[in-house]
């Protein structure tokens, strides 16, 4: 077995395959499919300061190799979370990141604060790409001042690792990371969801009761391959890839555009078992392509 | 109860009409695992057309055969391909799902089918009956092609029919069927969502407890993505996946 663990700034993950928040509850929807400590760590759904009703239903609809969705941040508040959910997988032998999101820059703040105490949570996630909430979310996320405005104040607030989740809905995604990089952000996480639309034509209706949502899977992996290429060429830190992964080929892919982990989303919802299979793959290529350190594979597109 | 994903093997696949199919299917390794009715599967279906799974109820559990029957209507491109599969092939599953309808033990039952709507109403007569329960079963559809497996809900329960052009049964919706007047202790519903809306309606007038099974759009089937929700008095949006698919009316927001 070659060596799998790979470490993004101090967060060691014993291999390179984490779940992408939204798409994993709190790990334990998935307890009875597998052993949970054989991820390198899952990032739970995302949480904000108070509890959030989310958007009205419709909330998905089906797309050509993928799902638009407008959950919109549902979620029981921090408080909850550390109190009741966090108690119960804190056992979980892998790391477990919270992925944060805020209506303002003092909800960020006031939600990592209360992240800095609770021992098995090593790392946050700062959701800066929501495409789903009227306020915040997204839209720190896709100008470099507002991106900088919320990482440094999380920076300043926070002192384990911080993951700035990115959006893809920008006309270049390297300028906001280079902007989180330059504010202390430990690695940035991409792609978050595309903004996308569909209506029904026979009633004439959108499908989702917010008009627009947030668009995953297998459709949008290219699109995030050529992202994280960008990225990783453009900023000095981990850069961790997601976007449509579907099996192992697909997380060896972003690992050879330069992703130093990925996550995965969508096929959780298709196959609750792929992690297990993906982080299996990625051992028998090792052994296949003769390669003993996976991180080797980072980056490591000829 | 514990959730698996596992291989089915079709043992059968009746055709009922142009747009029904039974799928008896039986479990690869011969563990079937337990179920309650009102439960649900998600099915991968393996088609260039569909992304996600299907959800789909349970209907029947034969235990002598080792077989678990889903009963499924031609209503979109995943359930269209996932009736053209034929006997031998194997199906994924993840199962069993969400909570299920209440168990009474004893009383008068009346369940009420609507459409497709009646497929967890038969494991779920036979379960009541096991339990002492009298059941009755109101059983609704557009036409007599429509009424699906009669003769299986015959062996648990008292049928009482409503067809909407009276080619069998009562003539008219099941809400206007005469049974709804007799007293029952509970009242389980599955079928389109105007008729479980007026079915609860019916009962809340009588001071009859009613429980319905929802069918909202849903991606994950397991309470991860949240995109189910039903909005709830007790809890606010829920999982129709997780919380669901059963839910007892008194506790959803629907209007009259």
């Amino acid at each position: 077995m070659g060596k799998l663990k790979v470490s993004i700034r101090g967060l060691e993950l014993k291999n390179p395959v984490m779940t992408a928040s939204g798409t994993f509850g709190y790990g334990e929807e998935f307890a009875d499919f597998f052993d949970l400590s054989r991820l390198g760590g899952f990032v739970v759904k995302g949480t904000t300061l108070n509890h959030r009703e989310g958007n009205p239903y419709p909330r998905m609809v089906e797309t050509p190799s993928g799902m638009l969705n407008a959950v919109g941040l549902q979620n029981h508040g921090v408080d909850y979370f550390i109190n009741n959910i966090y108690p119960r997988i804190k056992h979980i032998d892998t790391q477990i990141v919270v992925n944060v999101s805020g209506s303002t820059v003092a909800d960020y703040v006031a939600v990592c604060e209360k992240l800095n105490d609770v021992e098995n949570v090593n790392a946050v996630e700062i959701n800066i790409s929501c495409p789903n909430v009227k306020q915040g979310g997204m839209a720190f996320g896709t100008t470099c001042t507002g991106a900088e405005t919320v990482v440094s104040a999380v920076r300043a607030a926070y002192h384990k690792t911080i993951i700035v989740k990115l959006s893809p809905n920008v006309t270049d995604i390297t300028e906001i990371a280079k902007a989180v990089e330059a504010v202390g952000a430990d690695a940035v996480s991409l792609t978050n969801t595309f903004l996308g639309m569909a209506i029904n034509v026979e009633t004439r209706k959108p499908y989702l009761s917010t008009i627009t949502g947030g668009l995953s899977g297998a459709c949008i992996r290219p699109i995030a391959v050529r992202m994280v290429w960008q990225t990783a060429h453009a900023v000095n830190i981990p850069v961790i890839g997601l976007g449509g992964i579907m099996n192992g080929r697909d997380a060896i892919e972003f690992l050879l555009a330069g992703a130093s982990a990925i996550q995965v989303g969508t096929a959780n919802f298709i196959d609750p078992t792929v992690t297990i299979k993906i982080i299996e793959y990625i051992n028998d290529y090792m052994l296949r392509h003769n390669i003993d350190d996976v991180n080797d594979l980072i980056g490591g597109m000829l | 109860m514990k959730k698996y994903v596992k291989n089915f093997k079709v043992v059968d696949n009746i055709r009922m009409g142009d747009l029904y199919g039974l799928l008896k299917l039986a479990p690869i390794d011969g563990i079937m695992p337990d179920m309650l009715p009102g439960q649900f599967v998600q099915v991968y279906i393996n088609c260039r057309d569909t992304y996600l799974r299907r959800p789909i109820s349970i209907n029947f559990v034969d235990k002598l055969r080792n077989e678990l029957w889903i009963l499924v209507r031609d209503a979109g491109k995943g359930t269209h391909h996932l009736l053209q599969v034929q006997r031998g092939d194997i199906l994924n599953l993840v199962l069993p799902l969400g909570k299920g309808f209440s168990i009474k033990q004893g009383g008068k039952i009346l369940l009420v089918g609507g459409g497709v709507g009646v497929a967890p109403l038969l494991l779920l007569g036979k379960i009541l009956k096991e339990q002492g329960c009298l059941v009755s079963y109101l059983i609704g559809a557009k036409s007599k092609e429509d009424l699906l497996l009669i003769d299986e809900f015959a062996k648990y329960g008292v049928l009482y029919l409503s067809t909407e052009d009276g080619s069998m049964g009562e003539k008219g919706f099941v809400t206007q069927n005469k049974i709804l007047q007799s007293d029952f202790d509970l009242i389980q519903c599955c079928g389109p969502l105007p008729m479980m809306k007026a079915v609860a309606k019916i009962a809340r007038e009588r001071h009859i407890d009613c429980e319905v099974s929802l069918e909202n759009m849903m991606a994950c089937g397991i309470g991860a993505c949240l995109c189910c929700v039903e909005d709830t008095v007790s809890a606010g949006n829920v999982c129709v996946c997780k919380n669901g698919p059963v839910f007892n009316t008194n506790d959803l927001k629907w209007e009259n």
